[in-house]
């Protein structure tokens, strides 16, 4: 179907961009476009006007600044595919990119988009939870920090006002983490029915740190404490592993649709969970 | 309106548009470019898939406002006075039925085959997981696009 009709601007700085988002309640970010232009197809949402990021030269790219990786939103998930500070310094963010929908659409869609839309079955949400990244947010009155934690709200909800851009990810560095994205879809393309995205700091043979979030186990990313409690402290032996990933699905309310019953998808999280942990502390 | 300015298939144009045009129906309508089919209208099924920039992207989940200022190139570009290898491939292959998919298919091969010159079997199933064939069962596909790879790359 042909979109509503909307006006179209591109400006070339943030500030630009918020005050068009400040003026006009009904203006929409376009960043890849690859989850929003689908949805304007199937005419679920009908803005007044498309703000266009992508001369934004500061929202592109990846740095390392303060011991972090510093990704800017706008940045392509094949561009973070193809990063070598990406690779070294955040290696679970490559892993799980790899995954997000086929090979065109990663041409387009963006790691801060992905984010910003937090679609609670989103590959990349789940890992900057696990990661404890800060996401950097500008609107009116300047920028503002926001942890993953506080970040994701609700489906398709985040911390962000109307009014305000996403601009970069900090993450911290997990160099010499193990790490694991483990995900089911039933086919290629799919959504995740459910995935695991896991992270494993071993020191003197045993599991001195453990970071598990789930995606598609509720309305928004979650960390599965239990597991993570559950597993650290341990030797991380296959028997830890295998009591710690029987928490995955404690506190959680995982969507109960075509895609998955509810008892289904709790199932997964314990099963893929385990997998996660067993390649995360290479058990 | 909004006024753009893209060079398709190596014709350069400059044209007045509504923001919401998507790309693939302005390379239809606006262009000539009917090598490029409308798909699914979903976004899944790669039909309409096109280089921008030399990146295989699905035309009908981009803005053509987006692909201001960009080399598009479709099937209809991808000829240079002889068949390219890889449609060449798929024709001697006969790596279609319907050939509804086969403009998209052969535009993502051609990418991939740009970033892996090489690709096993493996690699050629994954890179082409956002096009789908609902005839031939693949297989067909992917012997050609192994094989459009090794004379691209001139061990044939």
């Amino acid at each position: 179907m042909i979109p509503v009709a909307f006006e179209y601007t591109r400006p070339s700085t943030v500030e630009d961009a918020v005050a068009v988002l400040a003026a006009d309640p009904d203006a929409k970010v376009l960043a890849g476009g690859q989850s929003l232009l689908p949805v304007l197809r199937l005419r679920l949402a009908a803005p007044s006007t498309l703000v266009d990021l992508r001369d934004v030269e500061s929202l592109h790219g990846v740095r390392v600044a303060d011991g972090e990786l510093v990704i800017g939103a706008m940045t392509t998930h094949a561009e973070i595919l193809h990063d070598r500070r990406v690779a070294e310094h955040a290696p679970l963010i490559a892993a799980a990119t790899a995954t997000v929908g086929d090979r065109q659409v990663r041409h387009l869609g963006t790691f801060g988009g992905s984010l910003s839309h937090a679609d609670p079955a989103g590959d990349l949400p789940a890992v900057a939870l696990a990661l404890s990244a800060t996401m950097v947010a500008v609107g009116p009155g300047g920028r503002r920090e926001i942890p993953a934690a506080d970040f994701f709200v609700d489906y398709l909800t985040t911390a962000l006002a109307p009014d305000e851009i996403l601009a970069e990810v900090r993450v911290p560095d997990t160099a010499g983490w193990g790490y694991r994205y483990e995900k089911f879809s039933r086919m290629a393309q799919a959504w995740a029915v459910v995935a695991v995205a896991a992270l494993v700091r071993r020191a003197d043979g045993g599991v001195a740190d453990t970071r598990v979030a789930l995606t598609s186990m509720a309305s928004r990313p979650v960390r599965a404490t239990a597991v993570e409690q559950a597993l650290t402290g341990t030797d991380g032996d296959s028997g830890a592993i295998t009591a710690a990933a029987g928490h995955a699905d404690e506190g959680t309310e995982p969507p109960d649709d075509v895609n998955g019953a509810a008892d289904y998808r709790a199932h997964l999280a314990r099963v893929l969970t385990r997998r996660a942990l067993t390649a995360a502390a290479g058990a | 309106m909004t006024r753009i300015s893209v060079s398709v298939d190596g014709t350069e144009a400059v044209d007045e548009i509504e923001p919401r045009t998507l790309l693939v129906q302005y390379l239809r309508e606006q262009r000539g470019r009917t090598g490029t089919p409308v798909g699914c209208d979903t976004s899944n099924c790669g039909a309409c898939t096109v280089l921008v920039d030399g990146r295989a992207v699905k035309s009908c989940a981009l803005l053509a406002v987006q692909a201001d200022g960009a080399e598009v190139t479709t099937i209809q570009g991808l000829a240079n006075g002889e068949l390219h290898p890889m449609q060449k491939a798929f024709h001697e292959h006969h790596a279609l039925q319907c050939g509804y998919c086969t403009p998209g298919m052969i535009m993502a091969a051609v990418d991939l085959v740009g970033e892996v010159a090489d690709p096993s079997e493996q690699q050629v199933r994954e890179g082409l997981e956002g096009n789908l064939c609902r005839c031939t069962g693949y297989q067909n596909i992917v012997a050609a696009v192994r094989d459009a790879a090794a004379e691209m790359r001139g061990a044939s």
